[in-house]
This record gives structure tokens, C-alpha cells and sequence, in this order.
């Protein structure tokens, strides 16, 4: 299993839509083979088509407003002592965090494909809150998947996509959480595949779809590499890029530019969700040891019992709160490119708070995951090395669970 | 030799040809409500059904309506585990030494089984055929493979969007049985096209090649099989899951509701 240079890592899979031979592929129903195909298809036209590529970018500088800011943190950095902390501080974007990127491309993709109905899956909400954002922007009619439980514990979310003209439908089944979320998404869209498009919320499912959301948010290494040119003259080296995984589309989107690096200057750091510290249910596939499964249509580490039933997952983070995890993550990961760690919800919520004292930022609870890794490094490495921490979503949707937790304390 | 190489499956349509009616498909989830029950039904119901299907439960079905996910969960939640289902499929077997038995479900389970444990298993068990859901042409090659070295069925699938060049393909490389899906909808959805159309499909596919037995699922039920009797079999899941799951809340005996529903089915296409 061998990462290729000068390639994206999206189109590093076989003929099977496979990456290092084992992970990914598209494992549907036979009737989601055709939409699948001609979505294939269509995306592989477009993503040459120079008058889409225009689109694209116009409207990820005059919709979601790119690039987002590239900042030091100054006082974060003075408190901790050691390495440099940066963040790229995507969590600016319309919206509030980088599912706008995704949301924006497949609206785009619907229209191209003369669909008029999009459906998508959401965990924490930000994925169906953007995609009912580019859904009404762009005139198309809208239904979110969400778990029972996403609902109750990310309110401002919901309320958001309500505003926006968005159906929620709620989903009892199973955990109630986003894994349900995305069963009853894929099942809709194998009834409604006809007239309807379906998103997928990160770098999951299908191969297409993990393509797809892999080229959207790639923006975001796009952006930081000038920046870094930009603050720093040439990139410097040693750098850590440190985001949190719970799909694993933001990460990709953040490494995407510097796979091609040695390890050794540019380090990738992937965080899960550890879930409570007592506890033994979490989110992390990657680095708790789990086996490879098939879920959601692609072959992936998955959070699982030995017969394959999938494990529940429990995390403070809904956003992360997910058994399986992107066959590209996988594949960063057999392959020794990326290093996979994860914070539990204790460790996340202290990294929010010591954040949001030292800083004007406000990392929602996902992004608090790789805060709180920079924070544990940071003071054992040198002043010359660059942290950059990818602040992937703003805090305002936690606003409940925050107040919950941290007065309880 | 020739009557050596003739599945049971393929057996079961010849017998119900002879008697002009469609075969009759149930499916059941292993499991449901509890192993001993799931196991009387299966018997039970097997003297009025031509072929019957038996669900390996998964927790994440990406292609089941909400029938069936209730008779899948449940089953898991009573502590159903794969060697359960072999076992039930054994002595169904040990009884029912002719009657067909397909198992059917989602890939993961057959994958952390392992392909081939998962077919010494089923050999031994003599289960007759498998259906797996989320494991379409062409990636089902290898396992349709192994499948066949071992004379057990792999059944394919082919539905509303089944392009023709696919379809030819998938014919082409099916064994005794293929599946049509109805309408674009999971298990257990309303049937949303006329029954007409689905015949019209039904023998497009047909034509392909007439010695394969194509059977139509989805959507089907007391109301609407009789309308889809031209078909070489039918099968009913759903239906009976839903059945199930009412005799259970009304503290009925399942056993003798499922079977008249199952007896009711089969009157509806002699």
C-alpha cells in the first residue's frame, strides 16, 4: 500500500473505487447503481468544465466568503510556552464551519443535473444547516436527515435549517444519532433517486460521494498554503496540521495540499472523539484499534462488534459522533501519512475553555478535539515549529451543552 | 444427470409451473421475536411457501423499509447471533429437506464471517441460495464465484434503474433465480407503480433469457399479488414482518397469524 505523489488522494483509488486496495468502494443496492453512475459521471464532466470551475470559485468567494483567515495565537502560545499555535479559522465561513464547501458543490452538481430536490444527513447540524443554506440560495426544495438525539442537543442548528425553509425528518431508529441519520438518508434516496439528489454530509458512503466532498473542501489547504507562503515567505519546516476526524471531511480538506510533503516537515494529526473519559463507548475507529467493515457503501474502520453489528458511539460532539470514518483516513493511516489520536469529551471541553480565555475564538466542540492535542504537544516542541490547528466550526450551536457541562463544574 | 444438477430452487418453480401459479417467496428475519419462535414460523408458514428467505439481521440496513427494521432490531436486541441463524437454517433443513431456503442480508456480516467460513457454514447448514443486498455486479463476481463451486445460488438483483447493458450483463452471470425490484422504493413501500408496468419490466428481463426464474418483490401484499400472477414467483416479507409485529403487540400467537396470512397469499394466485 503506496500513497502516490502529484496525485489527489481522491482519485488515488483503483477501478473499484478502492484506495490502497481495501478501503472505500460502493457497496449499495442495485437501484442506487444507476444515480450513482450517472453522478459519477456528471461529476467527473464538471470538475473539467472551466465555466463550472468559475461557478465554484465565485461563489466561494462571494457566497462563503473564502479565503478564511490564517491567524497566530498569540496568547495561547504564550501560555503554553513551546511550539507556535495557529489557526485556520475556517469556522468564518457563511455558515459557520466548512460544510458549507460540500453543501455549495452538490447544490451546484443538483442544478447541473436538472434535479429540483436535494436531500442530505447532518450529526451536528452544520451539514444540513449549510446544505438547506445552498439549497435555498440556489432554489432547490430540501429534507434533512437528523437523529432524535442530534435534534434535542444541537437546537440552534435546526432552528437555522427550519428558517431556511428546510424539512427536518427526525430519525428514531437504531441510536437516533447521525449513523441513523445517514441509513435513513440513503434509504430515501433509493425510493426517490428519480428526481431527487442526495448529499453526503463528509468524505463517506459511496466513492463518489466521498469524492465529491473531498474536492470541495480541499479549498481549504488551497487557501492556507498561500497564506503560509504569504506569512512565512516559503512553507516552513516544521509544521503540524492537527484537525479533528469524525467523517472526515475537514481534515482531508486541511491536508489535502501537503500530502505530497515528507512527514517530517509537515506532520498530519488527526484527533477523534474519545468519547467520556469513563467510558467505553467512543468515536474513534482509527485509533482505538477497531476492523475493517462495510458501512454506508464503503469499506472503512468501523466502530463494530465481531458478527459486524455497528457499535453505538457516544461522543459530546455530535459533529464526530460517528462509527465508521472516510476510506481516505484509512488509507492515510495504513499507509503511516497521518498520525491518529483522539481527546475525550473532558479533554475537548477544557481545550474549548482554556481557548476561548486566551483567544477571540470560538471552536465549536469538534474542532475543541484538535485544540486540545495542540495543547497537550505544544509545550514539548520547539519555538520554530508551526501548529496549525484547523477551527473547523463556531461554538454557537453548542451553546446548550456548554452551559450544561461547564457550570456544572 | 441432468435431474442431479437441478436445484431445489429450481425444482420449486417447475412444481408451481406445473400447477400454473407463480412461486411463492416469504421472508422472514431470523430471530424474530426470539430463535425457537422465528423457527416455528419458518416451519410453519413453509407448508403453504415455495421458497422461503430467512434475514441474517444487520443494524444498519441502507435498503429496508420500516417493517422490516423493526423485525431486524428486534431480533437483535433478543440476542440473535450468526451461528444462531445457521442453526435455525439447520433444522429447518432437518425437517423440511426439500424446501428451498435462501438466506439473506447485508454484506458486513458475511465479511467479518469470513466469504468462505460463511459458505462451509451455509453448505453445512444446506442453505440453497443467498441474496446480499449491498453487494451488486460487478463487485459480487468473486463471491457469485464461490458461490456456484459450492452449488449454492447466488441470487442477483436488478430494479427499475438496472441499465440494459447491466441487465444483460447481471442475466448473463446469474444462476438459477434473479430478483426484480419492483418500484424504487426500500422494502415494505407502497406499491407506487401499476402493476402493468411491473409486467412489462417484469418480462423485458424475461426475455433475456427465459430459463432463468425471475421473481418480483417489494411492494407486495394481499392486495396486490394477485394483480402480478404472470410472474414465475412472488415474494412477500413486509407483509408478514408487519404481521409479526402486530401479533406480538396484541399478545397473539404469530405462528398461526403469520401462516394464515401466508395460506391467504398463496389462495390469492392458484
Amino acid at each position: 500500500m503506496k500513497l502516490k505523489k502529484g496525485i489527489p488522494l481522491i482519485d488515488q483509488h483503483d477501478q473499484h473505487g478502492f484506495w490502497g486496495g481495501k478501503f472505500g468502494g460502493s457497496f449499495i443496492p442495485e437501484t442506487l447503481k444507476k444515480p450513482v453512475e450517472d453522478l459519477t459521471n456528471k461529476f467527473k464532466k464538471l470538475r473539467k468544465d472551466k465555466k463550472f470551475l468559475k461557478q465554484r470559485d465565485f461563489y466561494f468567494k462571494n457566497y462563503i466568503g473564502a479565503p478564511t483567515s490564517f491567524v497566530k495565537l498569540n496568547n495561547l502560545t504564550n501560555h503554553l510556552g513551546g511550539a507556535q499555535i495557529w489557526a485556520k479559522v475556517v469556522s468564518e465561513a457563511n455558515g459557520g464551519a466548512h460544510k458549507i464547501y460540500n453543501a455549495t458543490v452538490h447544490a451546484l452538481i443538483c442544478k447541473a443535473m436538472g434535479k429540483k430536490y436535494i436531500v442530505g444527513d447532518t450529526g451536528a447540524g452544520y451539514a444540513g444547516k449549510m446544505l438547506s443554506m445552498a439549497a435555498k440560495k440556489f432554489g432547490l426544495k430540501c429534507k434533512i436527515f437528523m437523529g432524535a438525539k442530534d435534534i434535542k442537543r444541537q437546537k440552534p442548528n435546526c432552528d437555522a435549517m427550519r428558517k431556511n425553509g428546510a424539512e427536518i425528518v427526525p430519525v428514531y431508529s437504531g441510536s437516533q444519532t447521525l449513523v441513523d441519520a445517514v441509513s435513513e438518508c440513503m434509504r430515501y434516496w433509493v425510493s426517490n433517486c428519480d428526481n431527487t439528489h442526495m448529499c453526503v454530509g463528509s468524505t463517506v458512503g459511496p466513492n463518489i460521494f466521498v469524492k465529491i466532498c473531498g474536492w470541495s473542501t480541499a479549498q481549504i489547504s488551497r487557501e492556507l498554503k498561500l497564506q503560509l507562503k504569504k506569512e512565512f515567505k516559503k512553507i516552513p519546516n516544521k509544521i503540524k496540521l492537527i484537525n479533528c476526524v469524525g467523517g472526515g471531511s475537514s481534515a482531508y480538506g486541511f491536508w489535502s495540499e501537503f500530502i505530497d510533503y515528507d512527514k517530517k516537515k509537515i506532520e498530519l494529526i488527526g484527533v477523534e472523539a474519545g468519547g467520556p473519559k469513563k467510558s467505553k463507548l467512543h468515536a474513534a475507529p482509527l485509533s482505538r484499534k477497531t476492523k475493517i467493515g462495510i458501512l454506508h457503501g464503503a469499506a472503512s474502520y468501523v466502530c463494530q462488534n465481531k458478527e459486524g453489528q455497528i457499535n453505538e458511539t457516544e461522543s459530546i460532539s455530535a459533529g464526530l459522533d460517528y462509527p465508521g470514518v472516510s476510506p481516505m483516513h484509512c488509507f492515510l493511516k495504513d499507509t503511516k501519512r497521518a498520525r491518529y489520536t483522539y481527546a475525550t469529551d473532558e479533554e475537548a471541553l477544557d481545550a474549548h475553555q482554556m481557548v476561548t480565555k486566551y483567544e477571540n475564538l470560538n471552536p465549536s466542540l469538534e474542532p475543541s478535539h484538535a485544540f486540545a492535542e495542540a495543547i497537550k504537544i505544544a509545550p514539548k516542541l520547539s519555538k520554530d515549529t508551526i501548529i496549525i490547528v484547523n477551527s473547523c466550526g463556531d461554538a454557537k450551536k453548542d451553546r446548550d451543552i456548554l452551559k450544561e457541562r461547564l457550570c456544572k463544574k | 444427470m441432468q435431474k442431479m444438477m437441478n436445484s431445489l430452487i429450481n425444482q420449486a418453480f417447475q412444481n408451481a409451473k406445473s400447477e400454473n401459479r407463480p412461486a411463492l417467496l416469504t421472508y422472514t428475519v431470523a430471530g424474530d421475536n426470539t430463535k425457537k419462535k422465528s423457527l416455528e414460523i419458518l416451519k410453519s408458514i413453509s407448508n403453504h411457501a415455495d421458497i422461503c428467505e430467512l434475514g441474517f439481521p444487520h443494524n444498519t440496513p441502507i435498503a429496508d423499509g420500516g417493517q422490516i427494521q423493526t423485525s431486524a432490531y428486534r431480533a437483535i436486541k433478543n440476542g440473535i447471533k450468526i451461528n444462531d441463524v445457521f442453526s435455525i437454517a439447520k433444522d429447518f433443513k432437518k425437517i423440511k429437506k426439500n424446501k428451498p431456503l435462501i438466506l439473506m442480508g447485508y454484506y458486513n456480516m458475511i465479511f467479518q464471517y469470513n466469504e468462505n467460513k460463511f459458505l462451509d457454514k451455509c453448505k453445512k447448514s444446506k442453505v440453497d441460495g443467498l441474496i446480499v443486498v449491498d453487494l451488486p455486479y460487478p463487485e459480487n463476481k468473486s463471491f457469485a464465484t464461490k458461490c456456484k463451486k459450492k452449488r449454492i445460488n447466488f441470487i442477483q438483483l436488478v430494479s427499475p434503474t438496472t441499465s440494459k447493458i447491466r441487465l444483460k450483463k447481471i442475466i448473463k452471470d446469474s444462476h438459477d433465480m434473479v430478483y426484480y425490484i419492483s418500484m424504487l422504493s426500500t422494502t415494505g413501500g407502497k406499491l407506487k407503480v401499476s402493476s402493468k408496468e411491473i409486467l412489462q419490466r417484469y418480462s423485458k428481463i424475461k426475455k433475456q433469457n427465459k430459463s432463468k426464474n425471475v421473481v418480483i418483490g417489494f411492494g407486495i401484499t394481499e392486495k396486490t399479488i394477485k394483480s402480478l400472477k404472470k410472474a414465475d414467483g412472488l415474494v412477500v416479507g413486509s407483509a408478514i414482518c408487519k404481521e409479526i409485529t402486530n401479533s406480538i403487540n396484541r399478545r397473539q400467537n404469530a405462528v398461526t397469524n403469520v401462516t394464515s396470512i401466508v395460506r391467504r397469499l398463496k389462495n390469492k394466485i392458484k
